[in-house]
């Protein structure tokens, strides 16, 4: 990647679109601090994110939400489980995690399927498993690498639904995509990425390359 | 803290039980570590005895001749068990060496007769000396000789020292001793290391199996330590189960081969295990602990590097 610079404000929804190679995944491994640049830096509020020292890595990441492609989640576990174990390692007490799961279970409509584990469970539903993970723990911002890449036009548009919901609830969304009707359907800021570099930032755009 | 403890704790048996199979093949492993470590112990025992027995049966006589005066005998005695090297020295004065050789001889009449024959005792007395270290014989012999050097022709006291008949029997035992010594420190080395890297490389496997887990356990920002938390867990319980295991897989091979090493190598095995059993376990148990911990710790280390 070279001479990508943006800001995103909180409570903003941006969508970064680019083909296969653009650099969209690296820059969100940026974000989580999982890749670090050659050159530049890379803020959270004031902080320098490759400045922050392993042990407090941790701590950092748990201010943010992610999403995957290919879910991510733990096979031996419910989809219970799956979401409190994200509360578990922040350190919560078993009443807030009692509370807390189904509500965000509830959010992402899976009251009926709590129990089930990942293998009972259809792509979508894996998807929004996945989400209730990521917003369990109230993070500031949710990182979503293609969330809906491995998913059917009906699960996209549920998914896509959840994540504009999280958005007005006052979460910052910052997610890659290449569904042209994903972005159409959400009206937001666009930044499209090519070979590297920010070629377009449309505060609300259109899927344009 | 107690929280975040007791879901380490919970997590470390939980996935010890659902990975049974990866459980079961790393104690199977261990165990078999644990046992070939405990097998070398139990063997350098059985040399060890052997060794101390033959060793005890080495020793320098020194014969003094029949009318030595007592203070003679005595100064030499006073020096030679003043000597670094000598572990003990017994006297033995010419009256007790005749009880001796007519209790060796009470039924051979011949040689008694012939005893009777003498007026005075033909024995002189001895004093039979022990070194700490086979190795050492030959200072001492060496000392012996130059007293012997010092004194005035007229009043040999010395008769004989044995030393040059046994020098090269102890010669002998001393190259055996240290030969075995070497190689059974050598095998152990080998032993322990292969154990070491076996054990090693299993418990990376099982945690390789678990390498998804810990980067989804990473992205939702569980810190190091509760991450790492169960499976050194499920390490230390790997090694306690399997020191517990290769110790009790000593018990029925030890009844069987205990009167057999009593026989050959004057020590019973099986009685050495059950009077040296807590010191066992506590050595089974730790060595397998410490593996079972340092493998696992390694192993995970290697998902945690940013």
């Amino acid at each position: 990647m070279q001479e990508v610079t943006f800001q995103v404000a909180p409570k903003e929804f941006v969508s970064i679109v680019g083909h296969s190679g653009a650099g969209k995944t690296t820059l969100l491994k940026m974000i989580i601090a999982e890749d670090k640049p050659s050159h530049g830096q890379v803020f959270f509020e004031s902080l320098d994110i490759h400045r922050i020292p392993k042990t407090k890595l941790p701590s950092y990441r748990r201010k943010i939400g992610t999403i995957f492609q290919d879910f991510k989640l733990l096979p031996h576990k419910t989809a219970y489980e799956n979401v409190a174990f994200a509360m578990e390692a922040n350190g919560r007490t078993d009443e807030e995690i009692a509370e807390n799961v189904p509500q965000a279970l509830s959010l992402v409509d899976l009251d009926d399927k709590i129990w089930n584990f990942p293998h009972e469970l259809s792509g979508g539903e894996k998807q929004r498993v996945a989400i209730a993970r990521a917003i369990v723990n109230q993070p500031d911002i949710i990182i979503a690498d293609e969330p809906t890449g491995n998913l059917d036009p009906i699960a996209t548009y549920e998914v896509v639904q959840i994540l504009r919901k999280i958005n007005d609830l006052g979460t910052t969304v910052i997610m890659t995509t290449h569904n042209k009707g994903v972005i159409d359907e959400i009206e937001r800021r666009v930044i499209t990425m090519d070979d590297g570099r920010i070629v377009r930032d449309d505060s609300s755009g259109k899927y344009v390359l | 803290m107690i929280t975040g403890f007791r879901r380490v704790v919970k997590a470390g048996f939980v996935g010890f039980w659902r990975n049974a199979y990866v459980s079961l093949a790393s104690i199977f492993v261990l165990t078999i570590a644990l046992f070939v470590i405990g097998s070398t112990m139990f063997l350098n025992q059985l040399l060890n005895t052997s060794l101390e027995i033959l060793q005890s049966k080495v020793d320098i006589n020194v014969y003094f001749v029949p009318d030595a005066p007592e203070e003679e005998v005595e100064r030499l005695r006073t020096a030679v068990a003043a000597l670094p090297d000598v572990a003990s020295v017994k006297y033995t004065s010419s009256e007790e060496a005749l009880a001796e050789y007519r209790e060796r001889n009470k039924d051979d009449t011949i040689s008694l007769q012939a005893l009777e024959e003498l007026d005075e005792n033909p024995l002189g007395a001895t004093i039979a000396i022990q070194a700490k270290e086979t190795s050492q014989y030959e200072n001492i012999a060496r000392f012996l000789d130059e007293q012997r050097a010092l004194e005035q022709p007229q009043v040999q006291v010395i008769d004989e020292i044995n030393y040059n008949n046994t020098k090269e029997s102890i010669d002998t035992l001393n190259s055996i001793i240290n030969a075995t010594k070497q190689a059974s420190l050598i095998i152990l080395g080998i032993l322990l290391v292969a154990a070491v890297l076996i054990t090693f490389n299993t418990i990376r496997l099982a945690i390789y199996t678990s390498r998804e887990e810990i980067s989804i356990m990473r992205l939702v920002g569980a810190s190091n330590m509760y991450i790492r938390g169960p499976f050194m867990l499920q390490g230390i319980m790997y090694g306690l189960i399997s020191g517990v295991m290769a110790l009790f897989l000593f018990y029925p091979l030890l009844t069987w081969i205990g009167p057999r090493t009593e026989a050959f190598f004057e020590l019973n095995l099986f009685d050495y295990y059950i009077v040296h059993f807590g010191e066992i376990f506590v050595v089974l148990v730790s060595i397998g602990i410490v593996l079972g911990l340092v493998s696992s710790t390694f192993a995970v280390a290697r998902y945690l590097r940013t």
